[in-house]
């Protein structure tokens, strides 16, 4: 079991609502936010490409947050969601130098909060708030290691990138062109 | 053209508009655990040659200072933990990985030893003392001494340690040098810092703290032999730095684009005045210059080398932990 999530770029208007859908469910503080929207233009002018990208933590293989942390308080759960216990964080702040993805952030109350894939909800076969919200139907959810799940065989079948595959941590969100 | 917009507000607390978690007191503690592990490096070096009675400062009178140091580094190290009434658990485990749990159990093995060193030579210390005529620390020798003969058990710590220092001065050696190399390492190990992340950074932090080591030695050391054998010593370590700083640099040049943009933090960028006028000019060239001349015969005020060399090696740490941060991948 790996969870993990391919995001279509070209449905996305980049409307936020999976932003939204977050801090609601996951009682996210006024100001913070675990996952955002960015826009990217590339090209040159006329020839310019502009799409949206969902981001948030990449969940990855090889965590460098969860190997810099010196109390073991970040770790990998079931199903390869990167997860912080609250009361083993000290709040040193090496997890947050060591993602490349600027996905972790001190919760008002110290500890280093990010994203939990909504593990309380993915765990009894739900989609995460993010996912489950989307207007166009750009996010897709499931299990990696099954060939055979919606979410393998659109990976498979569609071109996809990850974000900073150089960083070598592995991203588990995939996005799809 | 490549542009990436943030277009979802996420002006957090130490993540806008780049990453900066870590301020002063990591480089302060940087510095002063840097500065702990040369003075306790030379301590064991000069020990190890029998040189004891010939540099009695080195060895016998600056580890003293370096119990202090390394207590004020993990204050600052704790009064920077954001979730702080937690942070006894960095002592509860330790990660093999995590170079932050390196530090903290390194930290505590120096301070163990930077404390029983300096208790193992309170006679000598305080013939030490005597010959200055500063009898108004005799209480607090006197108060060791009461300890030590009034209670069984730090009698027997001290007096054991007395017995085998040799084997303490090796162990003692090879703590220093752990946390001196760490102070660096602690930054070189994120990857997500282009700036940071070079093998260089380890080595160069460990020289640099030497070099502090010296420096303060040098500053307080009395006996003109030692000051000039000191000086001797940060001119060779200041030249191993500056070569680091060009390697270093080089590298980062001739990397990938992320390494080239934080080279060039240092090369046109924001820190270019800072680091190469303040630090490398008045922390690095011109100690280097007054030392030499010093040795040449110039009068040249012990203290003034040695302060721009402390000063500069704060300095250079709190350049490093700044500009690395802003040092980022684009996401």
């Amino acid at each position: 079991m790996r969870y993990g999530m391919a995001i279509e770029v070209n449905k996305c208007v980049g409307c936020a609502d999976c932003v939204v859908a977050c801090q609601t469910e996951n009682n996210v503080p006024i100001g913070y936010s675990r996952d955002w929207i960015m826009e990217k233009v590339t090209g040159k002018y006329p020839n310019l490409d502009l799409h949206f990208e969902s981001q948030r933590c990449n969940h990855c293989i090889d965590t460098p947050c969860v190997r810099t942390c010196p109390t073991g308080a970040s770790f990998v759960s079931d199903g390869g969601i990167v997860r912080v216990t609250h009361d083993e964080c000290i709040g040193c702040g090496a997890c947050i130098e060591a993602c490349p993805y600027d996905a972790r952030y001190f919760h008002p109350d110290g500890y280093v909060d990010k994203c939990t894939f909504c593990e309380h909800r993915v765990t009894e076969g739900l989609n995460p708030a993010c996912v489950s919200v989307c207007p166009t139907d750009c996010m897709h959810f499931g299990d990696l290691d099954d060939p055979e799940s919606a979410i393998s065989k659109l990976i498979a079948a569609r071109e996809n990138f990850t974000i900073l595959p150089e960083a070598g941590t592995a991203p588990q969100i995939f996005y799809l062109k | 053209m490549e542009e990436y917009i943030l277009s979802t507000s996420r002006e957090i607390y130490g993540l806008y508009p780049h990453v900066h978690v870590w301020g002063f007191p990591i480089s302060a503690y940087l510095f002063l655990g840097g500065l702990a592990a040369g003075i306790l490096l030379f301590a064991t070096i000069y020990y190890l040659n029998g040189k004891e009675d010939d540099m009695p400062f080195t060895v016998k009178i600056a580890p003293i200072f370096t119990f202090g140091l390394v207590m004020v580094g993990l204050v600052l190290l704790l009064y920077d933990l954001h979730h702080v009434l937690y942070s006894w658990q960095l002592f509860t485990t330790f990660r093999i990985e995590s170079p932050m749990s390196w530090g903290a159990w390194t930290l505590i093995v120096v301070s163990i030893f930077s404390l029983l060193w300096p208790l193992s030579y309170i006679d000598d210390i305080e013939a030490y003392l005597h010959e200055r005529g500063w009898k108004r620390l005799d209480g607090i020798t006197k108060f060791i001494r009461n300890v030590e003969h009034k209670w069984l058990l730090p009698r027997f710590i001290i007096l054991t340690f007395r017995k085998y220092r040799k084997v303490a001065a090796y162990l003692m050696l090879f703590s220093s040098i752990i946390l001196g190399i760490y102070t660096g390492i602690l930054l070189s190990a994120f990857n997500a810092h282009p700036l940071w992340n070079n093998s260089i950074l380890g080595p160069l932090f460990l020289v640099s703290g030497i070099s502090t080591g010296s420096a303060f030695v040098m500053w307080l050391s009395n006996n003109h032999k030692e000051r000039a054998l000191m000086s001797k010593i940060d001119i060779a370590l200041i030249a191993v730095e500056l070569f680091f700083i060009i390697h270093m640099i080089m590298g980062m040049q001739a990397g990938t684009e992320a390494y080239r943009q934080a080279a060039h933090l240092f090369l046109g960028g924001e820190y270019t005045v800072i680091f190469w006028v303040v630090f490398v000019g008045f922390g690095l060239v011109l100690p280097f210059i007054l030392e030499a001349l010093e040795l040449k015969g110039f009068k040249v005020h012990p203290a003034l080398p040695a302060l721009l060399v402390l000063l500069g090696g704060l300095l250079f740490r709190i350049i490093m932990v700044n500009a690395g941060q802003i040092s980022e991948f684009p996401i």
